[in-house]
């Protein structure tokens, strides 16, 4: 107990409590609802990115099909309320599905690894673009679908901004959490072993493809989530949603973050969102300034924002270690 | 003990955000001097952006000619960058209303973007002028809050049709079009009034949006006597360029976008001869045309084109709208019914009103490309007068058909 309790866990838990406190009361004191939008966004974004480390940080499969998984949730969405389905249903629909084509997904592209897999994940991530630009009768195709109104759970209708913002943030954090215990369980440990591993753990008797299919299963779980959020948040669906640029571009909040991490995909997404959202107003090159970002942060911190600053970090307090020799040298862990 | 100071440092930030956060700033108070404020969605990046940096140019050509001020109040003006695509529209225009508050909205472009906005805009009650084609938001699903000083997709398509079958007597036409709502709207227009007329059109072709090479599209081009193409951007340019090394000699037929003038000074030989019919006409010889060329000319070095054309237009309705609404922009719906209510004569496309559904009703212009003096020039060679979007049907009649699609009307065998 008093391991958990040392100073390090401590600390931890006081910037956590205070990055809650931020979110719980940014609706207070940011000005205007188009900012609040700006932090639902962000949020959404997250829970997908979230979505895709499970993949590309702890199982060490780089996925450029992402896109169309959420396209696909998304689309099954606006589809089913389209054909005037209830929000409830809309929504299982649309989570089975998710889960289910991400399920037909991984059986096809886990027969490799590398970048066999990115290559297959690739391949179905266009195919389901193309379906969303030629399947006219289903898709509109171009012209995309309409969602009509958001869902008011227990009377609080999602319409309003700050309602929005609050379930985006409710979804937000049990995502968060699922993948913490995600990580730290058993089941995280032997994912991570598949990744740094896989000949050495399928010697010790663990099923390195269904740990894999597993893990591609919660990856889609959390893309169909924030697919659902993302739906009803803009209110349409076009196959613009599913283009490679966009799976290109969720794998860049993951990497620029830090993948493997568990802050990293936040910090990726809101890099992103507040780019190409906000930033984007006022620089009319706002893809060069994108670009330029990451270039910086390949030169950087190649391992990504997050665990690059911690890595400044250990060296700058080290060489202050060095001068006073009396700090215990133990909390470096490996 | 260093870890206690930087505690309390950090207490002392916080307290610090949390003073300014209680800081809100104040609320203007609107007073009838307060700013109008004027947004425009456009496309800076991408595919689409040419025509889109054009619709700019046009705002600003009208804005600097007014002195930035429309009927005494000074005019405030936010551009937004949608990069083409819905998602990016729906946060651009949650930009312009919820945070810089604009009073109208100019644009977007492109149908599918103001497909995902409509309702959107209806809901916060502002008023958006639009050349984006999208025929249903002012047919059979009518947005209060919309107004398009432009044409719905097919509204060039039907006077082009009637001189295609009236005057060059062609009987059986093929069309060509992008796989997209304002591709499918065009030629169901164009099909829609040809058949009527007589005409039969043989088969409808629909390249995707991005197509690398029209080769095999051309390919299924034969038993025929025109051809009717509808591309938009830049692809009227590789359109031609592939028909005519395939050594098609069939007159071409096209609309507003097809045979854009700011298309002009990039056309090759291939577009010699092609017919085009548009809201607007870069010969249009009256007082504002000219001052609106001479302008394009001196501040951007172009030749402007329907895009541009059709914003400056579009700002003009707003200024006069504004006018005749004494001025006061808080009642949105006033200011609509009010923007709605004009009728201009001294605008770059001639006379121009609006029609119940926001609509607008004015002159369409045939025009046929040709070469003068080593430059190429659309010449025009018969205007059409006050055409609405319901051509000569019955409004009625022609709002109980379906919505021209893909597959509607279909082609006869």
């Amino acid at each position: 107990m008093s391991e958990i309790f040392s100073a390090n866990n401590r600390l931890r838990f006081i910037a956590l409590a205070i990055a809650l406190v931020v979110l719980v009361s940014l609706p207070f004191w940011v000005s205007g609802i188009y900012y609040i939008n700006v932090g639902s966004q962000i949020l959404f974004f997250a829970v997908f990115a979230l979505g895709l480390n499970i993949l590309v940080g702890y199982a060490g499969l780089v996925s450029l099909g992402h896109a169309g998984l959420f396209g696909i949730s998304a689309y099954a969405t606006a589809y089913m309320l389209q054909q005037g389905f209830g929000h409830t249903s809309a929504i299982l629909v649309a989570l089975v599905i998710g889960v289910a084509s991400m399920a037909l997904f991984a059986v096809l592209s886990l027969r490799s690894s590398g970048i066999g897999f990115i290559m297959i994940t690739l391949a179905l991530g266009q195919i389901l673009w193309g379906l969303a630009y030629r399947w006219i009768s289903v898709t509109d195709g171009d012209n995309g679908i309409p969602v009509r109104g958001r869902p008011a759970p227990f009377g609080y209708s999602l319409t309003d901004p700050v309602n929005f913002y609050y379930a985006s943030l409710i979804v937000f954090i049990v995502a968060v959490a699922m993948v913490f215990i995600f990580v730290r369980s058993p089941f995280g440990a032997a994912l991570m072993g598949t990744r740094d591993q896989p000949r050495r753990m399928n010697a010790l008797g663990y099923h390195v493809w269904m740990i894999r299919f597993y893990a591609c299963l919660f990856s889609g779980l959390l893309t169909a989530v924030s697919a659902i959020l993302f739906v009803y948040y803009t209110n349409f669906i076009s196959p613009q949603t599913l283009s490679l640029t966009a799976s290109a571009e969720v794998l860049l909040m993951v990497i620029s973050g830090g993948p493997g991490t568990l802050l990293g995909p936040i910090v990726g997404a809101t890099l992103v969102v507040v780019i190409k959202t906000v930033v984007s107003g006022f620089i009319e090159r706002w893809n060069f300034l994108l670009g330029a970002i990451f270039v910086a942060i390949v030169i950087l911190v190649p391992e990504g924002i997050v665990p690059g600053s911690i890595r400044l970090w250990r060296l700058i307090t080290r060489k202050r270690a060095a001068a006073a020799p009396t700090t215990t040298t133990t909390e470096r862990t490996p | 003990m260093s870890r206690k100071v930087t505690r309390r440092k950090f207490m002392a930030a916080t307290a610090a955000g949390a003073a300014l956060a209680t800081f809100k700033f104040p609320a203007p108070a609107i007073a009838q001097s307060a700013p109008f404020k004027l947004g425009l969605l456009t496309v800076k990046t991408g595919p689409l952006a040419q025509g889109g940096i054009q619709m700019e140019q046009g705002v600003l050509t009208y804005l600097k000619e007014k002195n930035n001020t429309f009927g005494g109040r000074k005019v405030e003006f936010f551009s937004a960058d949608t990069g083409g695509s819905p998602a990016g529209t729906k946060t651009k225009v949650q930009e312009l209303v919820e945070r810089d508050k604009v009073d109208a909205i100019l644009g977007p472009l492109a149908a599918f973007e103001l497909l995902a906005i409509t309702d959107y805009i209806a809901e916060n009650k502002t008023p958006m002028l639009s050349l984006a084609g999208a025929e249903d938001i002012t047919q059979r699903r009518p947005n209060p809050y919309f107004l398009r000083p432009s044409a719905t997709s097919a509204q060039a398509m039907h006077p082009m049709a009637d001189f295609a079958a009236k005057e060059l007597k062609l009987k059986r036409i093929v069309t060509v079009s992008e796989d997209f709502a304002f591709g499918h709207e065009q030629m169901g227009g164009f099909q829609e009034t040809f058949e009527n007329a007589g005409g039969k059109i043989v088969a409808k072709i629909w390249p995707p949006l991005v197509t690398p090479d029209y080769t095999p599209f051309v390919a299924q081009i034969a038993d025929c006597d025109g051809v009717c193409q509808g591309f938009a951007g830049s692809n009227p340019l590789r359109f031609m360029k592939t028909y005519a090394s395939a050594g098609m000699k069939y007159p071409v037929v096209s609309g507003e976008t097809g045979g854009d003038d700011a298309l002009l000074r990039i056309m090759g030989d291939e577009f010699l001869g092609m017919y085009s019919c548009c809201p607007y006409t870069l010969d249009l010889a009256n007082d504002s045309n000219k001052r609106f060329v001479a302008a394009m000319q001196k501040d951007y070095g172009v030749d402007p084109g329907f895009y541009a054309a059709g914003l400056y237009v579009a700002t003009q309705v707003v200024d006069e709208g504004l006018k005749a609404n004494g001025g006061k922009s808080d009642d949105r719906a006033a200011l609509t019914k009010a923007m709605r209510s004009v009728k201009l004569k001294d605008t770059p496309r001639g006379d121009l009103s609006f029609d119940q559904y926001g609509n607008v009703v004015g002159d369409f212009f045939i025009r046929q490309v040709a070469k003068e003096g080593g430059k190429y020039v659309n010449k025009t060679l018969k205007t059409y007068k006050n055409v609405s979007q319901f051509w000569t049907y019955d409004e009625k009649a022609f709002l109980a058909r379906p919505v021209y699609s893909r597959n509607y009307p279909p082609v006869k065998s």
